[in-house]
């Protein structure tokens, strides 16, 4: 029952309108434009008035185009054949290969019923000390990854794809260079992962709402998956665009803007994501890690703000390396008591030995002088940053502890570090 | 009665306005219906001959065209026995129930009751024929778990009934006759052990509201010592996201001193009501001595569950909340966080095209949470007994920033004001309640002069601290650096608190008192301390010492022990105790 309709009423960024009956909410279009074919949504229905969104943009739309209607809500092939594949945000090939039509699955789906989650308590390990021993990544955990412009938190993602302990990785690009997306495809294929790994991505060229449609694509594909028993890890980047993409629709929809100019439901449209997050009670998980970037390192900026309020905590990359204060995972005392024994002291004390450090670099540079403490602290805290920080360090978390004791031995005596004498005298390292 | 019904004329997000010939009320609930399913939503505003409404679902597949059918009635909570332990979401439907029936998701359309039909209570009647009752005065009761649950009138019958007849002691459903009342002019009603309640307006069928004077113990030396609430009374957290408000909250659902605990998860995280599923069941309460769950009600709209009904959970829990106060029970309702609460309702009012008020807030924010906090009190009951509803609502200002919307309008009602800061947090001081800025218009459990004594060193010590900052160490003499670091160390052993240690996180209000005088004995006092490595190393191994005393059972023979050593280092540091602690700790004898 397919409707065409060959009257565009209005043209308003990437907003047309149409005069249509018995058209549905949410319902997908198609328009035949002189460019070739896109997708739009219903977004808002007033009487026969029927407001779609263009996924391609309004450029070169003509009020004499044919919008058809297709009946059926957005939705997105799911198969095996899935793995190894690049698409875009209207779910078309990207890649060489064929564009897939079986087992078509609507996206942004109702939420989990919370008494059929189970509380997340396994270790994913990503073989990064800053993660795996200090803020620990847990199966089903959302985590988004505070960054400003310039860091490399790309990388960093692409890292954890090749080493994180999932069955399935699915890769969400937002607004991606297109320079990423090509690095991204590289580091994925050389570090053999290629294979395990779903792609939508829509760079920074394409039109903005397929910039929007990339995380409900990316997360349906995830549960999917995970609904077949499988540990599911959905990378994206960058979220900051995705909610950039939203502010930008909302204000072209003439929506009251509520705070910098994003919608009042920024808050919901972001956690309605993340949650998707998730460990289903006798079946697989979906693992979410984010990049965020804060325009202008500004945590209270509205985009990182309400993604603080949605996630298990925040990994923070400044200066090339995840930092240990801002960091944080809400949900790692789930799993790193059942690691090693000295896990969690060790992850403790060396923390709070490596703040006395960044006191003692302070009054260093206010010209203190400095005892014969500050000089053992002086040292710890360049052994840390340099053996244990820096990015591009890659230890198991038992390597990460070994090393961890072996920092501590070479700069301080044993009853200096505060950990219970019981622990440093199994794990002191003998010189 | 005909069936009132509508046709839908536009979509817009969640808000769908529908062509009625009728009579349509406002906030009532009605039904749209797409394809097999039936949307439940509820009239906002009406114009004209269009009603405009909320749909509580997601409303993709709704056209124009589509039938909708108004019940006529307000959104209500089924009120009866068999509410406790349950988890509903924000319109009252048992999640387990949905669970069975829709499997791993909450597919829309799909509705259940929130008490179960099929199962038995026993009632054993308490009135008698031929008694004079009103709404709110009960007929009989049923045991659910530890609670003697009353049968009520319904709060919904106005005026003056007889009883005509009650069932005899025995089994019943809760939809099963259980009485007959007759009315002024002599018709009959039929009662049984529920009934219906619109959640937005507030029961009131007591006979007189209290001023809330008891102090509700919260375990927290913090809370109860410096910033206490009154059972009755209000509070609340606002605090930036990472600062441990959900952990304050958890704990205080765990030990605090009240019947009967309702969670209202608002737009939060599924994975916290999660942890709160997996542990309750788990844990005893110390008052009863049966599972924490059974005097718990979980009523959760997370954040990825449609707005709409997010914005009917707080009102579901409420209600829940002063059903049981109508028992003569104490209740303790936590929201977290009413700033998603809030934002459900600007959400609503910007697709209503409103003119927006502050940070595009509405314009009603204030009176709406005024209302809501208005909730809570102490309550005289027309059977002489009392009861209380206390609600704690955790806000999430935007940036953690205080001088938003939602934060200002609920300081303007609540009784105390527990606020979290980052700097605490981030030094992983928790619980991170900053006590320079909070304050409380309750009594606290302790006496208010030793407080007062204890908090002054604290303000004096963050002076210093601060001072110290600039001019360093070397440029502080040591008398000064003497009460920072008494500052430090009562900041390290009272107002800090592991809530995950069961001894430690379960301060009671005895021990509180007993601590007390301790800290006023101790940091009331000076010592013979030479140097400033002296004082630090003094301070921090009397600091050592008094943690090592939190952690042991109150009055066990390791309390004894632990604090026979903290005296003896007080001997060995000659303290003299000082003339205003002094008259101080013997005021208190």
């Amino acid at each position: 029952m397919n409707k065409v309709f060959n009257k565009i009423e209005s043209i308003t960024g990437n907003v047309i309108t149409v005069k249509a009956q018995g058209i549905r909410y949410n319902e997908l279009a198609q328009i035949n434009t002189r460019f070739g074919k896109s997708l739009a949504q219903v977004n808002k229905i007033d009487g026969d008035i029927v407001s779609l969104q263009v996924f391609a943009g309004g450029q070169g739309i003509s009020t004499g185009d044919e919008v058809r209607f297709l009946g059926h809500e957005m939705r997105v092939s799911f198969s095996d054949d899935l793995l190894g594949r690049i698409f875009n945000g209207s779910g078309e090939p990207r890649d060489k290969g064929p564009a897939l039509t079986d087992n078509m699955k609507p996206i942004g789906g109702p939420s989990v019923n919370p008494t059929k989650r189970i509380l997340a308590n396994r270790m994913m390990r990503t073989n990064i000390p800053m993660i795996d021993m200090f803020n620990t990544l847990v199966v089903s955990q959302k985590l988004p990854i505070f960054s400003i412009s310039g860091e490399p938190y790309n990388q960093l993602l692409a890292r954890i794809a090749l080493q994180a302990e999932a069955d399935v990785i699915v890769l969400g690009g937002m607004g991606l260079k297109y320079d990423d997306f090509l690095y991204f495809k590289e580091e994925l294929s050389n570090g053999g992962a290629l294979s395990k790994t779903v792609m939508f991505i829509h760079t920074a060229s394409d039109p903005t709402v397929e910039c929007m449609i990339i995380p409900d694509m990316a997360l349906a594909v995830a549960e999917q998956f995970a609904l077949q028993n499988k540990d599911v890890l959905v990378l994206l980047t960058d979220m900051t665009n995705f909610a950039d993409a939203m502010k930008e629709i909302a204000i072209t929809q003439e929506q009251v803007p509520s705070n910098r100019g994003y919608p009042g439901d920024l808050y919901s449209q972001l956690a309605s994501r993340y949650e998707k997050a998730v460990d289903f009670d006798s079946s697989g998980s979906v693992t979410v890690l984010a990049v965020t970037t804060m325009p202008g390192d500004d945590v209270t900026h509205p985009v990182p703000d309400n993604t603080g309020y949605i996630t298990e905590g925040q990994y923070y990359l400044k200066g090339g390396r995840i930092e240990p204060f801002g960091s944080l995972s809400r949900l790692k005392q789930n799993v790193n008591s059942k690691t090693r024994k000295d896990h969690r002291i060790l992850m403790d004390s060396m923390i709070r030995l490596y703040s006395s450090y960044k006191e003692t670099l302070e009054k260093k540079n206010m010209g203190f002088s400095m005892n014969r403490w500050d000089e053992k602290l002086l040292k710890y805290g360049q052994l840390f940053e340099n053996k244990l920080m820096d990015l591009s360090v890659n230890l198991t978390l038992e390597e990460s502890l070994d090393l961890g004791w072996q920092i501590l031995a070479d700069c301080f005596q044993k009853d200096e570090t505060g950990i219970k004498s019981d622990l440093t005298d199994e794990f002191w390292p003998v010189k | 009665m005909t069936a009132n019904k509508g046709k839908v004329v536009s979509i817009n997000g969640n808000l769908v306005s529908v062509k009625f010939e009728n009579n349509v009320s406002m906030n009532e609930i009605c039904y749209v219906n797409v394809d097999d399913t039936k949307l439940k939503s509820e009239v906002i505003r009406i114009r004209g001959n269009i009603a405009q409404i909320q749909v509580y679902e997601m409303t993709g597949g709704i056209k124009c065209g589509d039938d909708v059918d108004f019940t006529g009635e307000m959104l209500s909570a089924q009120l009866g026995p068999g509410l406790l332990g349950q988890i509903y979401d924000g319109l009252q439907n048992p999640l387990p129930v949905l669970a069975e029936q829709a499997g791993w998701f909450l597919e829309r359309g799909i509705y259940a009751d929130g008490l179960d039909s099929e199962k038995k209570w026993e009632f054993t009647p308490t009135a008698k024929i031929g008694d004079v009752l009103r709404a709110g005065e009960y007929i009989g009761t049923v045991l659910e778990g530890p609670f003697t649950h009353k049968i009520f009138i319904p709060f919904n019958l106005l005026g003056i009934y007889t009883l005509k007849s009650v069932a005899e002691k025995g089994e019943y459903t809760v939809n099963e006759e259980i009485a007959v009342l007759t009315d002024g002019r002599g018709r009959e009603i039929s009662v049984s052990m529920s009934f219906k309640w619109p959640v937005k307006r507030a029961i009131k069928c007591y006979s007189e509201r209290l001023a809330p004077v008891e102090t509700m113990e919260t375990k927290v030396r913090l809370i109860d010592s410096f910033f206490p609430v009154a059972k009755g009374g209000t509070y609340c957290t606002p605090g930036p996201f990472g600062a441990g408000k959900t952990v304050l909250q958890h704990t205080t659902s765990k030990y605090a001193d009240v019947d009967i605990v309702i969670i209202a998860a608002c737009g939060e995280r599924a994975g916290e009501v999660v942890e709160t599923l997996t542990e309750f069941p788990e844990l005893t309460d110390p008052k009863t001595g049966r599972s924490l769950m059974e005097r718990t009600i979980i009523v959760c709209n997370t954040s990825s569950m449609p707005v709409a009904s997010r914005e009917a959970s707080v009102y579901t829990a409420v209600t829940l909340a002063e059903y049981y106060r109508q028992m003569g029970l104490n209740v303790l309702m936590l929201a977290d966080s009413t700033s998603r609460w809030a934002q459900a309702m600007r959400e609503m009012s910007g697709r209503l095209e409103e003119i927006p008020g502050e940070e595009a807030f509405p314009a009603y924010l204030e009176s709406y949470i005024a209302a809501f906090y208005e909730r809570a009190g102490c309550v005289l009951l027309s059977d002489g007994s009392k009861g209380s509803v206390t609600i704690g609502g955790t806000v999430s200002p935007a940036g953690g920033n205080f001088e938003e919307p939602v934060t200002q309008a609920t300081l303007k009602v609540v009784g105390a004001f527990h606020g979290l800061s980052r700097e605490r947090s981030d030094a992983r001081k928790y619980p991170a309640i900053d006590p320079l800025i909070s304050w409380s218009k309750y009594k606290p459990v302790t006496d208010p002069a030793k407080s007062g004594f204890c908090k002054n060193i604290l303000l004096h010590g963050d002076e210093i601290g601060s001072m110290m900052k600039v001019v360093g160490e070397d440029g502080t003499s040591i008398e000064d650096y003497i009460i920072y670091l008494k500052a430090e160390m009562l900041d390290a052993v009272y107002l800090q608190q592991n809530s995950f240690d069961s001894v430690e996180a379960n301060c009671t209000k005895e021990r509180q008192r007993y601590v007390t005088d301790k800290l006023v004995y101790i940091l009331g006092s000076e010592y013979s301390l030479d140097s400033k490595d002296d004082a630090r190393s003094f301070f921090n191994r009397m600091r050592q010492k008094f943690i090592d005393w939190n952690y042991t059972e109150f009055e066990s023979e390791a309390f004894v022990k632990a604090e026979a050593e903290i005296d003896k280092m007080y001997v060995d540091g000659h303290g003299r105790l000082s003339r205003e602690a002094e008259l101080l700790l013997k005021g208190g004898e």
